[in-house]
This record gives structure tokens, C-alpha cells and sequence, in this order.
């Protein structure tokens, strides 16, 4: 497949990110410099001081709201992708109308609680949508750890076993070796690796 | 019963457990999880009166915050 194949398979499609911190901000960022046709991404933050060191954003970004910033920051990537940024925190009754039209889900939330509320929302209402979920990222160094395990239309990116603490901080290289995966695994999915394409 | 458990295959001398005794017997004791039984979400609140049985395909998911 020559990109221009590539970017004309993607051009239709439409990606869901769940959050646009370290793992969703990346990702994205891959996505639209592959050329994915829309990408629907919500996050209700600010960008902080703290966010630079693995997050997409910029020094002079701080206070701004996520979601604004990142279209803009992706659109400066490549203006004819179509970014639908969402300024709101997700919550199951949102998640439904913000995501239902997406080919793929990208869940890209920081806590364990928000990453378990999305996918039991996601499996409820949209069984059949192929998901991609980070887990386990903080630190530095092996690489080895890092995989992708399938559990039906499920992807989980990650270690799965390193957790973030202050003395294991998430930063820069395995968030976004992480979130490159994740948008690696949608690649795969939407030009037609294993996974089940449902619009 | 055999089962397949995260894709590897296992087996107990029960005929049925529920999804927590197999929880309790696999030291699976994170806070976040997720949990599909052939497929299908299982809600936290059934773990106790779902029962798993021989063939049944069983996915725990532990969930860890970074991202």
C-alpha cells in the first residue's frame, strides 16, 4: 500500500479518543499525520506546566483548555484532518452521543477508575467497536515489557504492571511509545489487519 | 471444568465457580478491573453470582493508572 492508498482508506474513517493527555494527545498526533479523516477527542483539563513533559501541548499553551488547544495543535499537523473536540468531563451518559458513529475507540484517561469506567461503558453500549486501552506506562526504560494483548475486539497497549507513583512518574518516552502502539493497533485495524470494522 | 483464562487454558477440580472464587484463586486482587465472560461485560456487581463453566472464555483485564 503506497500512503497515498493509505491516506485514501483513512479518509473516511472517524477515530474516538478517550482524553487528551500523555496517551491521547500522542496518539492523536500520529493519526493526523497519517491522515485519519475525523478525530473526535474530549478532555474537560487545562494544560499545566506539568503536562509538557509527555503531553503534545506547548510552554505557551499553559492555562489553555485541552481540547482547543489540541485541534489547533493537530490542525497546525495537518489542517484537512476534521477534529471534533469535546470540552467535558466523559461520563457513561456522554460517552454514548459523543463516540457512537466512531469505526474505533482510543481510551486515553490517566486514572484506573476513569480508563475502567470508559471500557465497561464502551462494552456495554458498543460491543462490537474495536477498542484500544493503555495500561501501564509510568517509568523509563524496558521497552521489553511493553506489548499488545487481544482480548476479542480489545486491545490493551502497554506493560500492564507499572503504576504511577511519584517515584515512578509518567513521562515522555513509554507514554508515547504507548500512544504511538495505540494509533499503530487503529492503523491496523482500519486498513485491515484483524480486528472487526464497525461503522 | 476447563476454561481459557486471559487465552491460556485452565483447569479446576470444580464443575462451576463463580467469578469471584476464580478471582480469589488467581490472587487477582486489583481494585480495577474489567471482566468479560465469553465475550460479554460482566458487571462488579454480579463477580458473586455469575458462575463460569467448563468452555467458558474468561478475560481479566487489571487496569493501572498512567496515561
Amino acid at each position: 500500500m503506497t500512503f497515498e492508498q493509505i491516506k485514501n482508506t483513512l479518509k473516511n474513517k472517524i477515530i474516538g479518543i478517550a482524553g487528551a493527555g500523555g496517551l491521547g494527545s500522542n496518539c492523536a498526533a500520529a493519526l493526523a499525520r497519517v491522515g485519519v479523516g475525523t478525530i473526535i477527542i474530549a478532555d474537560h483539563d487545562k494544560v499545566s506546566e506539568s503536562n509538557l513533559n509527555r503531553q503534545y501541548f506547548f510552554y505557551d499553551q499553559i492555562g489553555q483548555s485541552k481540547s482547543a488547544t489540541i485541534k489547533e495543535n493537530l490542525n497546525r499537523i495537518n489542517p484537512s484532518v476534521h477534529i471534533i473536540a469535546y470540552d467535558v468531563k466523559l461520563v457513561p451518559d456522554n460517552i454514548i452521543p459523543i463516540f457512537h458513529n466512531c469505526d474505533v475507540l482510543v481510551e486515553a484517561f490517566d486514572l484506573a477508575g476513569e480508563k475502567e469506567m470508559f471500557i465497561e461503558t464502551v462494552l456495554l453500549n458498543f460491543p462490537d467497536k474495536p477498542l484500544v486501552v493503555g495500561s501501564g506506562m509510568a517509568g523509563w526504560g524496558m521497552n521489553e515489557l511493553i506489548h499488545v494483548r487481544k482480548l476479542d475486539n480489545m486491545y490493551i497497549c502497554g506493560d500492564e504492571v507499572s503504576e504511577i507513583s511519584p517515584d515512578l512518574p509518567p513521562i515522555a518516552p513509554r507514554v508515547g511509545i504507548v500512544a504511538n502502539m495505540q494509533a499503530n493497533v487503529v492503523l491496523e485495524i482500519l486498513l485491515g489487519g484483524e480486528g472487526k470494522i464497525v461503522k | 471444568m476447563r476454561i481459557t483464562l486471559n487465552n491460556n487454558l485452565e483447569s479446576f477440580i470444580e464443575d462451576t465457580l463463580t467469578i469471584n472464587d476464580i478471582l480469589e484463586r488467581k490472587n487477582f486482587t486489583f481494585k480495577m478491573l474489567v471482566i468479560k465472560l465469553n465475550g460479554a461485560l460482566v458487571k462488579k456487581t454480579d463477580y458473586k453470582v455469575t458462575s463460569v463453566q467448563d468452555g467458558d472464555e474468561l478475560s481479566v483485564l487489571h487496569l493501572i493508572s498512567g496515561g
